[in-house]
């Protein structure tokens, strides 16, 4: 839908229907949907990567998952698939010389983002390190839970999905299920995800988490702005992970993240890369400025630097 | 008499040498370059106006406690006492944790218009812009407040943005950024499956 | 096409019948097979959540078992490189056996790797026009490619031959050689593919070393072949089937040069990880030392070891390999040193510690064991048919019956028509009883 012109294959489709079809209602295995299951049901289990959607199959395809998830969360739930901005390039700064270790951003990012309560999914793991020892991840505690942060003798820094430029994890997807899109966000498709988890072994940075059972994400607390490659509820058995709060920072205009709003020290910046005037270019240019795992080459766009 | 005459006329001269030498002074400066060889050239204007003076930045009102704002409702019947003292009446519970070996109340506050607050250079300005007067001290903070960078800013990345005063953030009087309780950390992924256990036994 | 559904048939009752041995065996391996099933229908229902894989070791037994299984299946090219390419008879004779190992591994990795995916339903996203196959970039997609090839390879030279020994012709060398020659590169691209689909990941450097596809075909060089002799001498136990003895000779002897360089790779991949000292060496000592007190793999890897280099001595030694019983204690020995040393030992310590450095102590759960189980009793149930219909094929004991519609099995004609065969029994051909070729207890 966003990065790659739509090809007409309408005829291709239908035979591509078809075959599927007779395929599955023929082989009748237990995975299978149910053959007296719901009409939407099929809908989605024979529905196209979302890239390879048209126009009109797309607002289907909306339209049906707002109406699930309407009714199973009793709320009204918009699911927007909102395109790039052109001309813009995301980018985050963390400042590790503020960070206290405080999670409110990891919690914000839970609630924000529709994640799992249980089990549990969190898509930032805020690691604590010594000082002495400097960005050694070897070192890091991620378990820490003193009475009040920051500790003597530590600093703490939060990691995420480090929106690569060179992802090494879009590039093992067997189906394609998770790519970069233009303003640089790595997003999965998660009713196209087969649940391989090569992504979540080729990531440097354990920011792809896997759905091992069904969420439980309560009604009250379940966010009804959402966008399909972003925060709406996810299926079992399929990754995902931080996408910069997509269904916020795509809208012009676009509020900051979750867990930048919420980050009580301001440690926090997020901003467009390509705008020579903004927070993220000032940051690079200004501060001690570095990425995790530069050697990898994966070249992430989430800077940390340290503003003193 | 004569050695009088002489005497101002010489020092009138002296004078005017002086101030000769201070007007040239503006116009050239002169350096050693990296070879070693002394340079003298015209002076370049370095100190511009900066770009951004003037700028409002959008801001909360001030964390003032309850009922303490305007300080005039209760100095404007008050004799001003420039008098530098521990204040024992009103203001008592203020512990001053900033430079407080080199400072009073009345290096910030105004004397005269207790509204206002005071920079060094005599300028009055309103609670509302007091970035400006910790910037007098903290300038590299107040350059990175400026475009985001210290400091909490929010709003809409591509939009208005919304900024915070030093002293939400900051206690004026006692800066050092307070302790927070964290929230828990994650679930161990030894206990991921049976999280409902885990959770009402604790933490640790 | 009659003819295929008449040799089809002719399978069905061959595989029907057997010994007592070999109706327990049998009903053992369906047993498990249908724990396995269910197993699978907790695990479908429930999620993933029912194996000990986290978000810190994403994969675990049923990876560990595919990538050992894939080594298996890679070896049946050991027994056609010297049958074929070098003409040697004696291995000539029972290399078949070699691809119909090779099904049946396939079979068991493509299931292991099925029971792992969190979305089976979505199966069709794989295949290529139909789904996306996200091919070159992605290894596994070569992976797909590759093992889908090899079992369809190995199945048609093995079905062809078999059914043109049933219908009592010469198979066509024409057709076969060309695709008994590409099943050797083949072979050796699943093993390969298999090594780069990890080799290629900069986040894990335990599996990030060039050594690794070398080690990889190393060891499937000394667990697949193993097994084969093991096999070997069962059956030339309890079937009229001749195997040589220099051919098992041979394939242990090319089982200790393959051990050899095997023992050699990790040695060489251990010294570099030792003597530099880099972070990346936690992998490596979690694996043989312990990591901060979690030790859950060192016994084991220490027991591979040694059952590995015991094996070598054994099939170095020309005493002990002529030995049959030293001979199979050395099988055994490698079978489960490699399968400890090339599953769990490859796959868990490139996760522990995790990327950012936790360590999660993953050890399977009874239900990944008990889908496990089910599936090598899958992959063996296979197995045990194939060489069922193979072995009376391949001694002449099940053909075509001179009809050209019936079949012989054994002393005994089977016949497909009730009219047929009640016109026979009254010529007074006798019971259609008796003894057909007895199928082994493995």
């Amino acid at each position: 839908m966003s990065n790659k012109p739509q090809c007409d294959n309408h005829a291709f489709q239908k035979s591509r229907r078809k075959v599927l079809k007779g395929l599955a209602v023929g082989v009748g295995v237990l995975a299978l949907p149910a053959p007296n299951a719901s009409a939407s049901v099929w809908e989605a289990f024979f529905q196209k990567n979302f890239r390879e959607l048209d126009r009109n199959e797309l607002q289907k395809v909306l339209a049906r998952l707002e109406s699930e998830y309407s009714k199973e969360y009793g709320k009204q739930v918009t699911v927007k698939a909102t395109l790039p901005i052109e001309g813009v390039k995301y980018g985050y700064g963390l400042d590790l010389s503020r960070c206290i270790g405080c999670r409110r951003c990891v919690y914000a990012c839970v609630e924000e983002n529709n994640q799992s309560r249980e089990p549990q999914i969190h898509w930032i793991r805020v690691l604590r390190l010594d000082k002495e020892k400097g960005v050694a991840l070897e070192y890091a505690e991620h378990y820490y839970n003193p009475a009040e942060v920051p500790e003597e003798g530590h600093f703490y820094m939060p990691v995420q999905c480090q929106q690569c430029e060179n992802p090494p994890c879009t590039k093992v997807c067997p189906v394609q299920a998770t790519w970069q899109e233009n303003d640089g966000i790595v997003v999965v498709d998660y009713n196209w995800c087969i649940g391989c988890r090569y992504c979540m072994a080729a990531c440097p940075y354990g920011a792809r988490h896997f759905n091992w059972s069904k969420s439980k994400l309560p009604k009250e607390e379940m966010n009804p702005e959402t966008h399909y490659l972003g925060n709406r509820p996810r299926p079992t058995g399929v990754v995902e992970k931080c996408t910069f709060c997509i269904q916020r920072t795509r809208e012009q205009p676009g509020r900051y993240p979750a867990c930048q709003e919420i980050c009580p020290v301001g440690a926090r910046k997020f901003g467009n890369l390509l705008d020579p005037k903004g927070e993220m270019r000032y940051l690079i240019e200004n501060k001690r400025v570095f990425i995790l795992k530069e050697d990898l080459n994966t070249q992430p766009k989430f800077f940390y630097f340290y503003a003193t | 008499m004569k050695i009088h005459v002489w005497r101002s006329l010489s020092l009138a001269i002296g004078v005017l040498v002086f101030s000769a030498t201070l007007a040239s002074a503006a116009q050239v400066e002169k350096f050693f370059d990296r070879h070693g060889n002394l340079v003298v050239q015209e002076k370049v204007e370095r100190y511009k106006r900066r770009a951004d003076e003037g700028t409002v930045f959008p801001v909360p009102p001030p964390p003032f406690s309850e009922g303490i704002f305007p300080c005039s409702d209760c100095h404007a019947d008050m004799e001003p006492n420039p008098q530098r003292r521990d204040l024992v009446e009103m203001h008592d519970d203020i512990v001053l944790e900033h430079a407080e070996g080199q400072r009073w109340c009345l290096d910030c506050h105004n004397l005269n218009d207790r509204d206002k607050l005071r920079l060094v250079s005599g300028e009055e300005i309103p609670f509302t812009e007091s970035y400006r007067l910790c910037g007098q001290c903290h300038g590299d903070k107040l350059r990175d407040w400026k475009v985001g960078i210290h400091g909490k800013r929010t709003g809409y990345w591509n939009g208005e943005k919304q900024y915070l005063l030093c002293a939400h953030c900051h206690n004026p009087h006692s800066p050092r950024f307070k302790s927070l309780q964290p929230l828990p950390p994650p679930v161990r992924p030894e206990n991921l499956n049976r999280q409902g256990v885990v959770e009402a036994s604790g933490h640790n | 096409m009659k003819n295929i559904w008449n040799f089809f048939k002719g399978t069905l009752v061959l595989t029907a019948r057997g010994s007592t041995a070999y109706y327990c065996w049998v009903a053992s391996l369906l047993i498990l097979m249908v724990v396995g099933a269910l197993t699978y229908v907790v695990q479908l229902t429930d999620g993933l959540i029912v194996t000990n894989m986290r978000d810190q070791v994403s994969w675990g037994f049923y990876i560990s078992n595919f990538t050992f299984l894939v080594g298996v299946a890679a070896a049946a090219v050991l027994l056609v490189i010297p049958a074929y390419v070098y003409n040697w008879k004696p291995i000539k004779e029972i290399a078949l056996l070699g691809e119909l190992l090779a099904v049946s591994a396939i079979v068991m990795c493509l299931l292991f790797v099925t029971v792992d995916i969190g979305r089976p339903d979505r199966f069709w996203h794989l295949i290529p026009f139909v789904g996306i196959l996200n091919f070159p970039q992605s290894l596994l997609a070569w992976d797909v490619a590759v093992l889908n090839t090899y079992l369809v390879l190995n199945l048609t030279i093995a079905v062809y031959y078999l059914y043109n020994l049933y219908y009592q012709r010469e198979p066509n060398k024409k057709f076969m050689t060309p695709l008994l020659l590409f099943s050797i590169p083949a072979a050796i691209s699943i093993h390969t593919v298999t090594a780069f689909l990890y080799n290629g990941l900069g986040a894990r450097p335990f599996w990030n070393a060039s050594i690794l596809a070398p080690r990889f075909l190393a060891s499937a060089f000394c667990s697949g072949p193993a097994f084969m002799i093991l096999v070997f001498l069962l059956i030339r136990r309890y079937t009229r089937f001749q195997i040589k003895d220099e051919a098992i000779q041979k394939i242990a002897e090319l089982i200790a040069y393959a051990m050899f360089i095997n023992l050699f790779l990790l040695g060489s991949e251990i010294f570099k990880e030792y003597y530099t000292g880099t972070i990346h060496l936690a992998p490596m000592q979690y694996l043989l030392q312990g990591l901060h007190g979690h030790s859950a793999l060192v016994p084991w890897i220490w027991t591979a070891m040694l059952f590995n280099f015991s094996a070598f001595m054994i099939f170095l030694i020309p005493d002990t390999r002529r030995n049959n019983t030293t001979l199979v204690l050395g099988c055994v020995l490698i079978f489960i040193g490699v399968y400890i040393e090339k599953g769990m030992g490859l796959v868990i310590p490139g996760f522990v510690p995790d990327v950012l450095h936790e360590i999660y102590e993953y050890v399977p759960t009874g239900m990944e064991m008990s889908l496990a189980i089910g599936i090598w009793a899958t992959g063996l149930f296979v197995f045990t048919m194939l060489l069922r219909v193979a072995i009376p094929i391949m001694n002449g004991d099940f053909h075509v019956a001179k009809d050209g519609v019936g079949f012989h099995i054994g002393d005994n004609l089977f016949f497909l028509r009730k009219a047929d065969r009640d016109r026979l029994v009254t010529d007074s051909e006798g019971e259609p009883t008796g003894k057909p070729g007895k199928k082994a207890k493995t």
